[in-house]
């Protein structure tokens, strides 16, 4: 099988702190992956290089049919590349309604000259009422975003995720702030997701990794600590050791 | 489309109302189409009051809105003006030139005409030639091409530039400042071909249109100021209504978020600061010919940093807030400034307005700044009853230019 993104021995420094150390990891176009680790392990950092935020000082990150490297390219070509990204603290556009925040998220040509003239079709309409229906914010449209609640501000964010339609999502703490019965709904959602293109969540909740059934990355300091199936890692002692045994 | 566009935003209907009342008002009270009520040079005075209200506009626009605090677009409002400037002085000199060598027995010939403009135009600075940059200033159209080419070409240099290295914030404040500053001191120089600190003078007279008396010129002006600032705000209210005001407004509280999304930020910075540039720059083009004199000394920095306090007072991150504030300042400034407001005596010490105005000034920007975020526009949502939801004041964003909580409407 192809991967979509592969990243090989990448390396980042922050003032002589290795926060990413010798780092690989390879993911196919339809599948999903958790990533866990405790605190402070790089899962963030990984996505912020994935995402072009970051760039290392070593290392190959390379994407999808063509082995295009993203080291080379904008953050925001990689986002149009189709990488889609939700922050661990919800970030959306809180001066904004709703539906202005999904309606800037829609899949659309992003070049100020098109969107100057960009004007709502009847579909993109549909688009976002569906949207917004599938991530239960249907009745919250004409809000500002800044209205909502911590919850709602993740589904959100969600909901800008999918409006973008990405060939890869990267979705760190999904789960946070969220009730049991939304835990699920997100559960079900990424797995659906997953059918069609590459999720790749970071979450700290074990349950809710069990959840997700999927193969699990474990990192620890910057690389790759273990890698299989939620049973396989938690039995390595390595990982019992560094993070589940604290 | 326009329905749904004027029915959103009703403030625009209410402006362009406010606007024809106003400019009725004006043409039925002045010397030339009116009552005679007015003065002439109080016509004057409100048809450059529309003008500043037209740069404040492209104000709100990169500062409201885009958040880009840029102390440097009356630079490009002087620009404009220095390029109609140098077409007004030329054919009008020209004028006079020929009119003069009319008298003579040989009839003048073409290089002889020019040469003499010359020689009239740049004999305050010891030159008899026409510098390399008055080339085209013969030429009404060309001339007016340069109003939005050069101040557009520079805004797009300088904001490549400074954008590209994703220069932001404060320094990218201190970088305009920097950009105003040196045009000015280059200005100032006789070698300029802008005849230095002496600057363009006569703009007034318009050639070709010396029969017309200034109390007609003048109403003409104003027409065409109101027209100008009618059509700007109508514009970029509908350029903000759409997803390019999101983005823009988006860009404002969370640029790095908008990258995320996919938008090219920089592309965006570059076209608002460019348009704005040129919206400025046609506003002066359409100042200095009432205001008669342009000199480089209205490119000094403090000119665009008052700029940004009229923004602030009036209310940024809505357009009819900018307007608001340009024309109060900016009149009330006159006024103080013009020796017409009364000195106040306590006894002790009179207090000269002359000298104090901009201690009153600048006291008012912190005030308003400290305890009314959302400015004299916010007036208006106190009498339509609307309260913002209390969130305590935090940004909307992370951003430095991001709106406060405080300056954003429900
Ligand atoms: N910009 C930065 N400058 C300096 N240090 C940084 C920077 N970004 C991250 N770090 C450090 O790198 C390490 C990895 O951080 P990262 O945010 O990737 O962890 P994480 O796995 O996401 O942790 P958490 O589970 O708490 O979200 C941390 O020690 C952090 O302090
Ligand atoms: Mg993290």
């Amino acid at each position: 099988m192809n991967s979509l993104l592969e990243v090989s021995g990448v390396s980042v420094t922050f003032d002589g702190f290795r926060a990413i150390n010798n780092l690989s990891f390879t993911i196919g176009p339809a599948e999903l992956r958790a990533i866990i680790g405790p605190n402070g392990a790089g899962k963030t950092t990984f996505m912020d290089i994935v995402t072009g935020k970051t760039r290392p000082d070593e290392g190959k990150v390379v994407w999808g049919e063509m082995a295009h490297s993203l080291l080379r390219m904008s953050e925001a070509q990689i986002a149009r590349a189709g990488v889609g990204r939700k922050f661990q603290r919800p970030t959306v556009f809180e001066d904004q309604s709703v539906s202005d925040n999904l309606v800037m998220a829609l899949r659309a040509p992003r070049s100020p000259f098109s969107v100057l003239w960009w004007r709502p079709k009847p579909a993109d309409m549909d688009r976002v009422q569906a949207l917004a229906a599938e991530v239960g914010l249907a009745a919250e449209l004409p809000r500002k975003a800044g209205e909502l609640s911590h919850g709602q501000k993740q589904w959100l964010e969600i909901g800008m995720l999918l409006a973008q339609e990405p060939r890869l999502l990267l979705v760190d703490e999904p789960a946070a702030g969220m009730t049991l019965a939304e835990r699920e709904h997100t559960t079900a959602l990424l797995v659906e997701l997953a059918k069609t293109r590459a999720v790749v969540v970071v979450e700290h909740d074990m349950e809710f990794v069990r959840r997700l059934n999927c193969k699990v990355t474990v990192l620890h300091e910057g690389a790759v600590l273990a890698e299989g199936t939620l049973d396989h890692v938690t039995k390595n002692p390595q990982v019992i050791e560094v993070y589940l045994g604290r | 489309m326009t329905r749904t566009f004027l029915s959103r935003n009703p403030s625009v209907l209410w402006f362009l109302l406010a606007l024809s009342l106003f400019t009725l008002g004006v043409t039925l009270m002045s010397e030339a189409t009116g009552a005679a009520l007015i003065s002439t040079s109080f016509v004057k005075t409100l048809g450059k009051t529309l003008c500043l209200c037209l740069v404040a506009l492209a104000m709100d626009l990169i500062w409201g809105y885009a958040g880009i605090l840029s102390l440097g677009h009356m630079a490009f409002f002087a620009l404009g003006g220095y390029m109609i400037g140098m077409w007004l002085m030329y054919a009008r000199t020209e004028e006079i030139v020929v009119a003069a060598m009319a008298n003579e027995a040989l009839p003048a010939t073409a290089l002889e005409i020019r040469n003499g403009i010359a020689g009239q135009i740049f004999g305050v600075v010891g030159a008899s030639e026409l510098p390399p940059v008055w080339l085209f200033a013969h030429s009404l159209p060309l001339q007016l091409m340069l109003v939005v080419a050069v101040p557009g070409v520079l805004a797009l240099v300088f904001g490549w530039l400074a954008f590209r290295s994703r220069v932001t914030g404060v320094y990218l404040s201190i970088l305009t400042q920097a950009m105003t500053l040196a045009l000015a001191l280059w200005l100032f120089q006789n070698d300029s071909g802008l005849r230095g600190n002496n600057g363009l003078s006569g703009l007034q007279n318009i050639p070709g249109l010396g029969h017309v008396p200034q109390a007609t010129l003048s109403m003409w002006f104003f027409w065409a100021s109101a027209l100008a600032l009618g059509v700007a705000y109508v514009a970029v209210a509908w350029m903000m209504s759409g997803k390019f005001g999101s983005v823009i407004r988006a860009i404002r509280d969370d640029e790095q978020r908008v990258r995320f999304l996919g938008y090219p930020v920089e592309g965006y910075k570059l076209f608002v600061f460019t348009l704005t540039a040129i919206i400025a720059a046609i506003a002066g083009a359409l100042y200095y010919p009432q205001a008669g004199i342009i000199n480089p000394a209205e490119l000094a920095p403090i000119a665009s940093i008052y700029l940004a306090v009229w923004v602030a007072i009036g209310g940024r991150g809505r357009l009819y807030g900018a307007v608001i504030g340009a024309a109060f300042v900016s009149l009330l400034s006159s006024w103080f400034t013009g020796g017409r407001a009364p000195s106040v005596n306590l006894g002790f010490y009179t207090i000269n307005w002359v000298d104090w105005w901009l201690v009153l000034l600048g006291l008012s920007f912190v005030l308003v700044t400290l305890f009314a975020p959302k400015g004299l526009a916010g007036l208006f949502d106190l009498a339509a009853h609307i309260r913002a939801p209390d969130r305590k004041g935090a940004p909307l964003g992370p951003d430095d230019g991001a709106l406060m909580e405080r300056e954003a409407r429900k």
